[in-house]
C-alpha cells in the first residue's frame, strides 16, 4: 500500500505510542465533583443556566452560547451545582467554571433515541451537533457546527475524518478507531450528508496499520467513503497538511479549509457526532490518553469532561518518583499544567507525565546562538524560515518577522524539535506575534 | 506515590514542545572534526611528523583566542561547542607543512578572535573563520605560504628545489609537462585520488576527504547542493576554458582533483554559518565558488583560487538568503 504524505518539512521524533497503544478504553468512574468551565471551546465562552444549589441531570446542558461561534456546555454528572468559581485551565488561565457535587444517582436527562437518524434532513443533523456541545476534539476545540455551515459561496466537497494521530504518545484516537470503527464510518455518512458533500476520507498513519484495517472494514459497504495511509510523519494531522496529502489541495496562506472546498474533523469528534444524532447523547465525556514514563500504569480512559486531572493520574496507579512536567495534549503543541486541579475539558486528547530526566534540557532556559544550519526551514512544513523568526525576536525586532510570514506559522514545534541550538523558537514566535503587530 | 504529595510538588511549565531532538552543535561540530581524521593521517603519512605539529599548533592557537576574547568580553566559555577546536583544524589542513611555527598562531588568531569572535561569535561572521585565517597567512607571508615541501613515500620527484603543486606546474608549465612528471595520465590520476602530491597537508587525499565527507552524509550533517555544484562548475569550467587546444579540450578531472576543491568544497563552502540556508540558494553559493574558482585558477595570478572563491561568495550569502526565500505553504493564488 502506497503511502501519503505532505510535500515539505515534518519531522520523525520517537512515536512512543506503544506505551499505551494496548490499552483498551476504560471507562472510569465518575468522581465526586466535576469542574466544568464555560469556555471550552474557540470563540465567545458561554453564560451560566445554572444557579447555586440546583439540581441538574447528566446531559443536561447548564451553559448558553453566546454568538455563533461558540458551543453550549452541559453537566456530566448529576448532583448540585454548589459554586461557580474560576478554574485553572491547561493554559494557565482563570476561567469560570460550573462546579456540581455528583449525588451519584447517575441520572440522564431525557434522550432523544433516534435508530434512523440517517433518514433525517441534514438540518436536523446538524441541529442534533450544535445542541450537543461538539467541538473539534483534537484539540484546537473549533465549534463543529461552524464547520459544518459554510458560508453559502463557499463550496464544500469533501470532508475529511483526521486520524493521523500524529502527536507522539497520545493514543486515543488510535483506540476510539480500533473500538468504535462503524461509530466512526456513521459519524463521517452524517458529516457528509450535513454538507452535502460526494466523498468522505479518513486519513490514518501507518503507524496504526490494527486501526487502518479496522477502518476499512467497517468503510467497505459504502462507496463513498475511502481510508487512506498516511505516511508517519509529524505534523501529518495538522489541517492544512491532511487536506494537501489527501486532496492535493493548499489552503492560501491565511485562508481556511473551506476555502479549498474541505472540512476536517477528528476521530473523537466524528465519534461524538454520531452519538449525538443518533442517541441525542451530549458531549459529557471523552476518550483521554493518560501516558508518558512518568505515569505508574498507562491507560486510555474514557472520563467525564469536568474531572480533575488529578483523579486521571490516580486511576492510573499515580505519577512515578521523578514526574516533573504533565502535559495536557500531546509533547508537540500540548500545554504543560501547572496544576493538578486543571478539569479534563472538550479538547483534551490526553495527559503526558514526564519524567524529571526527560525534561531537563528545557528546563536549563540555555540555548546557543543560531548557527545557520538550516534544520529549522527543512522541518518547517509551512516552508518558511524560522531561523529568521529566533534570531529577529531576539533581538527584539519583533515586527520585522512579518517579512517572513509569520502568521503561517501554526506553531507545530517542528523547528525547535530539531533545532541543535536548542533554541527555543516556538516560544520566540509567540512573543514575535503577540508583540510585533503592524 | 501519593496524589498528595504531588500536589504539594512544583510542575514544570514550559512552551511547546515538550521533546527535543538528540542533536546538538557540539555533537554536529565533535562529528566534523572526527569526520577529518582521515585527510589529517593521509597528511601525516606523506608529509611526516611536522603535519602533526602544524595542525597541533593551529588548534592550540584558536582554542586560546577563543579562551582569550572570551575571557575579556566576560562571554561564558564556548571551548567545549568544538567549534574553535574544529576551526583549527581546519585551519592545520589549509597549511603548508613547512610554515615556521608563528603562522599557524598568528593565523587562528585571526581566524578565530578577529574572524569569529569580533563579528559577535558563532553563528554571526560573515566569512568562513579558517579561510580567512589562510588568507591573511598567504597574504602576509606569500613565500612562506607558498612553498611545498615534497611528499615522501617514494614520490615521483618533482624537480627538488623549485617544488611546485600540479595546479601550479599546470598553470607555469601546461599540462603535458605535468603528465610527464608523473608519468602518464592514469598515474597522475591516481597519484592525484591518493594524494600523493605537493599541497597543504590536508587537502591532498581526495580519497581520504571523501571518506570524511560520506561519513557526514551518512549522518545528514552535509548536504549535496554545495559541494556538487561546486566541484561540477568547476570540471565543465576547466572542461570548457581549461584546453590550449581552444574550447572544450580542457582536462576536467585534473581540475577537479587538485588544490584545495575537495577540501574546500566539502569542508569550508558547506560551513554553516558562512553558506545560504535555503538550498536552491546553496545551489546558486556552489556555482559561484565553482566559477570564481577556475575564473582565478585559468585568469588570476594564483594557481589556486578556491579559497578566494569561498570567502567572496561568503560575502553575497546574505544576498543569496534573501533572493532565494522557500517556497510557502499555501502562497499560490488559488483559483476563485
Ligand atoms: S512552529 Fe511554525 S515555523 Fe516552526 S516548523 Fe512549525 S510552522 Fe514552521
Ligand atoms: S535549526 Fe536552530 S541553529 Fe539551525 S538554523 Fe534553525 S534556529 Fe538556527
Amino acid at each position: 500500500m502506497s503511502t501519503a504524505t505532505f510535500p515539505m518539512g515534518g519531522i520523525h521524533p520517537p512515536d512512543e505510542k506503544e506505551l499505551d497503544s494496548h490499552c483498551p478504553i476504560e471507562t472510569m468512574k465518575a468522581p465526586a465533583r466535576v469542574m466544568i468551565p464555560l469556555a471550552q471551546h474557540i470563540g465567545a465562552p458561554c453564560v451560566s443556566m445554572v444557579e447555586v444549589g440546583k439540581r441538574v441531570l447528566i446531559g443536561e446542558q447548564i451553559g448558553n452560547p453566546q454568538g455563533f461561534v461558540s458551543a453550549p456546555v452541559h453537566a456530566s454528572v448529576s448532583g448540585k451545582v454548589v459554586s461557580i468559581e474560576n478554574c485553572p485551565n491547561a493554559q494557565g488561565k482563570m476561567v469560570p467554571a460550573i462546579v456540581i457535587e455528583n449525588d451519584k444517582m447517575e441520572e440522564w436527562a431525557p434522550l432523544e433515541d433516534d435508530p434512523d437518524f440517517m433518514q433525517r434532513p441534514a438540518d436536523v443533523l446538524l441541529k442534533r451537533i450544535k445542541a450537543a456541545g461538539l467541538v473539534g476534539m483534537g484539540g484546537a476545540t473549533f465549534p463543529t457546527h461552524v464547520k459544518l455551515s459554510p458560508p453559502k459561496e463557499k463550496r464544500i466537497d469533501a470532508v475529511i475524518i483526521n486520524g493521523a494521530e500524529c502527536e507522539p504518545y497520545l493514543t486515543a484516537d488510535h483506540r476510539v478507531m480500533l473500538e468504535s470503527p462503524r461509530e466512526i464510518v456513521y459519524g463521517l455518512k452524517i458529516l457528509i450528508k450535513v454538507l452535502n458533500v460526494g466523498k468522505g476520507h479518513i486519513g490514518i498513519e501507518n503507524n496504526k496499520p490494527d486501526a487502518i484495517q479496522k477502518m476499512s472494514e467497517a468503510a467497505k459497504e459504502f462507496p463513498d467513503v475511502e481510508v487512506w495511509t498516511l505516511q508517519t510523519k509529524y505534523p501529518q494531522g495538522a489541517e492544512k497538511m491532511l487536506i494537501k496529502t489527501v486532496l492535493g489541495r493548499e489552503v492560501p496562506s491565511g485562508g481556511l479549509p473551506m476555502d479549498v472546498g474541505a472540512v476536517v474533523q477528528n476521530v473523537g469528534t466524528a465519534y461524538a457526532v454520531y452519538e449525538a444524532c443518533r442517541y441525542g447523547k451530549p458531549l459529557v465525556e471523552r476518550v483521554v490518553s493518560v501516558t508518558g514514563r512518568g505515569i505508574t500504569t498507562p491507560k486510555n480512559l474514557r472520563a467525564r469532561i469536568g474531572t480533575p486531572v488529578s483523579q486521571l493520574i490516580e486511576e492510573c496507579g499515580g505519577m512515578k518518583a521523578g514526574a516533573s512536567k504533565v502535559i495536557s495534549g500531546g509533547p508537540m503543541m500540548g500545554f504543560s499544567i501547572s496544576s493538578l486541579d486543571v478539569p479534563v475539558m472538550k479538547g483534551t486528547s490526553g495527559l503526558v507525565v514526564m519524567l524529571e530526566s526527560e525534561v531537563r534540557n528545557g528546563r536549563s532556559g540555555k540555548f546557543g546562538n543560531c548557527i545557520r544550519c538550516g534544520r529549522c526551514v527543512e522541518a518547517c512544513p509551512m516552508g518558511l524560515m524560522p531561523l529568521m523568526f529566533s534570531v529577529l525576536s531576539e533581538k527584539g525586532m519583533y515586527a520585522d518577522t512579518n517579512d517572513y510570514h509569520l502568521l503561517d506559522c501554526f506553531e507545530c514545534g517542528s523547528c525547535t524539535y530539531v533545532c541543535p541550538a536548542k533554541r527555543p523558537i516556538v516560544q520566540q514566535i509567540r512573543l514575535a506575534k503577540m508583540l510585533g503587530k503592524r | 506515590m501519593e496524589i498528595a504529595e504531588k500536589k504539594g510538588q512544583k510542575l514544570v511549565v514550559s512552551v511547546s514542545p515538550h521533546v527535543k531532538s538528540e542533536e546538538s552543535v557540539d555533537r554536529i561540530m565533535w562529528a566534523v572534526t572526527i569526520s577529518l581524521v582521515p585527510a589529517f593521517v593521509m597528511g601525516v603519512y606523506f608529509f611526516g611528523p611536522k603535519a602533526v605539529y602544524v595542525t597541533a599548533l593551529c588548534i592550540i592557537g584558536s582554542l586560546l583566542s577563543e579562551a582569550f576574547v572570551e575571557k575579556l568580553s566576560g562571554k561564558e566559555y564556548t571551548l567545549k561547542d568544538g567549534s574553535a577546536f574544529l576551526t583549527g583544524a581546519l585551519l592545520g589542513l589549509n597549511m603548508p607543512v613547512t610554515v615556521p611555527f608563528y603562522i599557524p598562531l598568528i593565523s587562528s588568531f585571526v581566524a578565530v578572535a578577529i574572524t569569529k569572535q569580533l563579528f559577535g561569535g558563532l553563528g554571526y561572521n560573515i566569512f568562513n573563520p579558517a579561510l580567512m585565517g589562510r588568507a591573511f597567512a598567504l597574504i602576509t607571508w606569500p613565500r612562506a605560504m607558498t612553498t611545498w615541501a615534497l611528499p615522501t613515500a617514494g614520490f615521483i620527484a618533482i624537480d627538488a628545489k623549485t617544488t611546485a603543486t600540479p595546479l601550479g606546474i599546470l598553470k607555469e608549465e601546461g599540462v603535458s609537462k605535468l603528465i610527464e612528471l608523473f608519468g602518464d595520465k592514469g598515474n597522475l590520476y591516481t597519484q592525484l585520488l591518493v594524494g600523493h602530491r605537493a599541497g597543504s597537508l590536508g587537502e591532498t587525499s581526495v580519497i581520504a576527504i571523501l571518506i570524511g565527507a560520506a561519513f557526514l552524509f551518512y549522518r545528514r550533517y552535509l548536504s549535496w547542493q554545495i559541494p556538487l555544484a561546486f566541484i561540477a562548475t568547476v570540471g565543465v569550467g576547466a572542461w570548457i576554458f581549461g584546453g590550449k587546444a581552444g574550447l572544450f579540450t580542457g582536462d576536467p578531472l585534473i581540475h577537479m582533483l587538485s588544490g584545495g576543491l575537495m577540501l574546500g568544497a566539502f569542508y569550508m563552502a558547506t560551513d554553516y554559518v558562512t553558506c545560504p540556508t535555503v538550498k536552491r540558494g546553496q545551489l546558486v553559493f556552489g556555482i559561484g565558488c565553482g566559477f570564481i574558482t577556475i575564473l582565478i585558477r585559468l585568469k588570476a595570478g594564483y594557481p589556486e583560487g578556491v579559497m578566494f572563491a569561498i570567502l567572496i561568495m561568503n560575502c553575497f550569502t546574505p544576498l543569496i538568503d534573501r533572493s532565494f526565500v522557500t517556497k510557502i505553504f499555501g502562497a499560490k493564488k488559488v483559483a476563485p
